[in-house]
């Protein structure tokens, strides 16, 4: 019972809270006449069951308790003689057909003039109904500074009237990007150990690939997060990091890549070609045996042209030296400026072990580390390092090279030793 | 619902500059007719005349009960206040659009909007 009220919960408490927000037009009101029904339901419905249609049941409750609690306000601020707070609608509330209004929200809550830290809270708090303390551990800020950060959001929304509503089409294109990259950020956040955060973000993806079916970006960003979430399991075995080409296939999930799939198909379907669809699709490559790694490089090359970006460049550097050798690469890797990037370094680093320059893929690999704060990067940087030391003395070399790099570094081992001469 | 629209100029190239004489005629008249069409635009109100350069400013604090003149604008140069005007809008969205037409904004400078206030 618990764990159906929990899901319950869950896929209600946005639309509840979107919907009041649309009635009420205030979001503390809002998700104070949200957490009052909630409480109500916990305990009516553990003896009464969960009614047909909770969300009906929810927003009466709610809109109830509100309208009370307004009329109480009105009359008291009736007899201070101040004016009353606008009431929008006083109709009798219409049990089963609210609109959904969880679109509204989600855009409201990603408003440009809104921080993007703040994006992110309000996002997750309003329509993820994640709690402020949950927000907070997220990202590792103390209690007080979410719970400062999101009334902060909540009241310049209402100083400055950041509209509730789907915005009208000639501002639709960026602030739907808006919207996916607050989303992206999320995953991204979850991406690095916090479990929550990612299903979160995946959770929030579906409800948008729901509500806006139309938009190819939509279904790309949903596509490319339900790849790279597949191959959570197996990125990490005993708590140290797997690169992508040492996983263990058998520990993807394979029904979520298929589910990443036919997003993609959908965002491929509606003629996308963006950002997020061309990053799925390099996704989607990278869970297929063998990979096409020719194929990746093409699309990070595409990728790159539209968003000009030196990452972009920097992985399609890694396809490229998986398709035409080393060598290749690392000219690529080389043109790039990126210097405080730890996995430019690393990227090198690794380059030239597979060319044999043992003592630059040192000095590589010892930036990276400088660079990189997280414990298992840490970790997986001090074993290669260790592994170059023995690479160095034995003339086997690195340990467990896959036949790509065996054939790299034989070409290039001898390139190396005419520099050394 | 009233907005305050402030105009920082930042590197925007004021008329009689080199850099205004750099800019082609057609992109000069384009300039001088965006800010006609603001000034027709519903809803846009110019409470003050436009601002003299920063250059020209002086400002006045008062310490200990004696007035402190200075020359120049109280934040530096770049980050002086060029001019104002309010926007009568139901929301932040239809001013972003408004304030997204006026030059100043394309050209190095940008504006900031801020929800007018009621005090007393």
């Amino acid at each position: 019972m618990v764990a159906a009220l929990d899901r319950v919960f869950r896929e209600e408490w946005g639309g509840v809270v979107a919907s009041l927000i649309g009635f009420l037009g205030d979001f503390d009101l809002a998700e104070e006449a949200a957490q009052e029904a909630f409480a109500v339901a916990a305990e009516r419905w553990t003896y009464d069951g969960i009614p047909s249609n909770p969300r009906a049941w929810l927003m009466t409750t709610a809109r109830n308790r509100a309208t009370d609690r307004i009329r109480r306000d009105r009359s008291l601020a009736a007899k201070c003689g101040l004016l009353a707070a606008d009431l929008r609608a006083e109709a009798p509330v219409e049990a089963s057909t609210f609109p959904d209004e969880r679109l509204q929200l989600i855009f409201t809550c990603c408003h440009p003039a809104l921080a993007i830290e703040s994006q992110v809270a309000l996002t997750l708090r309003t329509l993820g109904g994640l709690t402020t303390d949950e927000i907070a551990r997220a990202f590792l800020v103390p209690e007080p500074t979410m719970a400062q950060r999101l009334v902060r959001a909540k009241r310049k929304i209402k100083a400055a009237r950041i509209p509730f509503r789907v915005p009208p089409p000639q501002l639709l294109g960026e602030r739907v990007d808006a919207v996916l990259a607050v989303v992206y950020l999320i995953f991204n956040e979850g991406y690095s150990g916090r479990d929550e955060l990612a299903a979160e973000a995946i959770w929030l993806g579906r409800a948008l690939a729901q509500l806006l079916p139309g938009d190819p970006e939509v279904h790309g960003l949903l596509a490319m997060m339900l790849f790279h979430d597949a191959r959570r399991g197996a990125r990490f075995a005993d708590g140290e990091l797997v690169l992508l080409g040492d996983q263990d296939p058998s520990r993807w999930d394979s029904e979520q890549i298929a589910l990443g799939r036919a997003q993609l198909s959908d965002a491929l379907g509606l003629g996308g070609r963006g950002p997020y669809v061309l990053q799925a699709a390099i996704a989607s490559l990278h869970a297929e045996i063998p990979c096409d790694w020719d194929q990746i490089a093409a699309l990070y090359g595409e990728l790159g042209r539209l968003t000009a970006s030196p990452i972009v460049e920097l992985n399609r550097a890694i396809a490229v030296a998986e398709a035409q050798g080393a060598e290749v690469g690392l000219r690529i890797v080389d043109q790039l400026g990126l210097r405080d990037f730890r996995y430019l370094h690393s990227t090198r680093a690794e380059l030239l072990r597979r060319l044999g320059r043992i003592e630059e893929a040192r000095d590589a690999y010892l930036q990276a580390r400088d660079l990189t704060d997280d414990g298992a990067e840490r970790r997986f940087l001090d074993r290669r390092l260790t592994e170059l030391a023995a690479a160095d003395t034995s003339p086997g070399g690195p340990s467990r090279p896959t036949a790509t790099l065996r054939r790299d570094r034989d070409r290039s081992g001898r390139a190396a030793r005419q520099e050394q001469r | 619902m009233q907005y305050v629209c402030l105009i920082y100029h930042g590197t925007t190239p004021l008329p009689g500059s080199d850099e205004w004489n750099a800019l082609s005629d057609t992109e000069q008249k384009q300039i001088y007719d965006d800010w006609g069409a603001l000034n027709q635009t519903p809803g846009v109100v110019t409470p003050v005349p436009p601002l003299g350069l920063p250059e020209n400013a002086t400002t006045v604090r008062v310490q200990g009960g004696k007035t402190l003149t200075t020359d120049g604008p109280f934040v530096g140069m770049k980050e002086a206040i060029g001019g104002l005007f309010v926007v009568e809008a139901d929301d932040l969205d239809a001013v972003i659009e408004v304030a997204a037409r006026v030059p100043t904004a394309r050209l190095g400078g940008a504006i900031e909007i801020r929800p007018a206030e009621t005090y007393w």
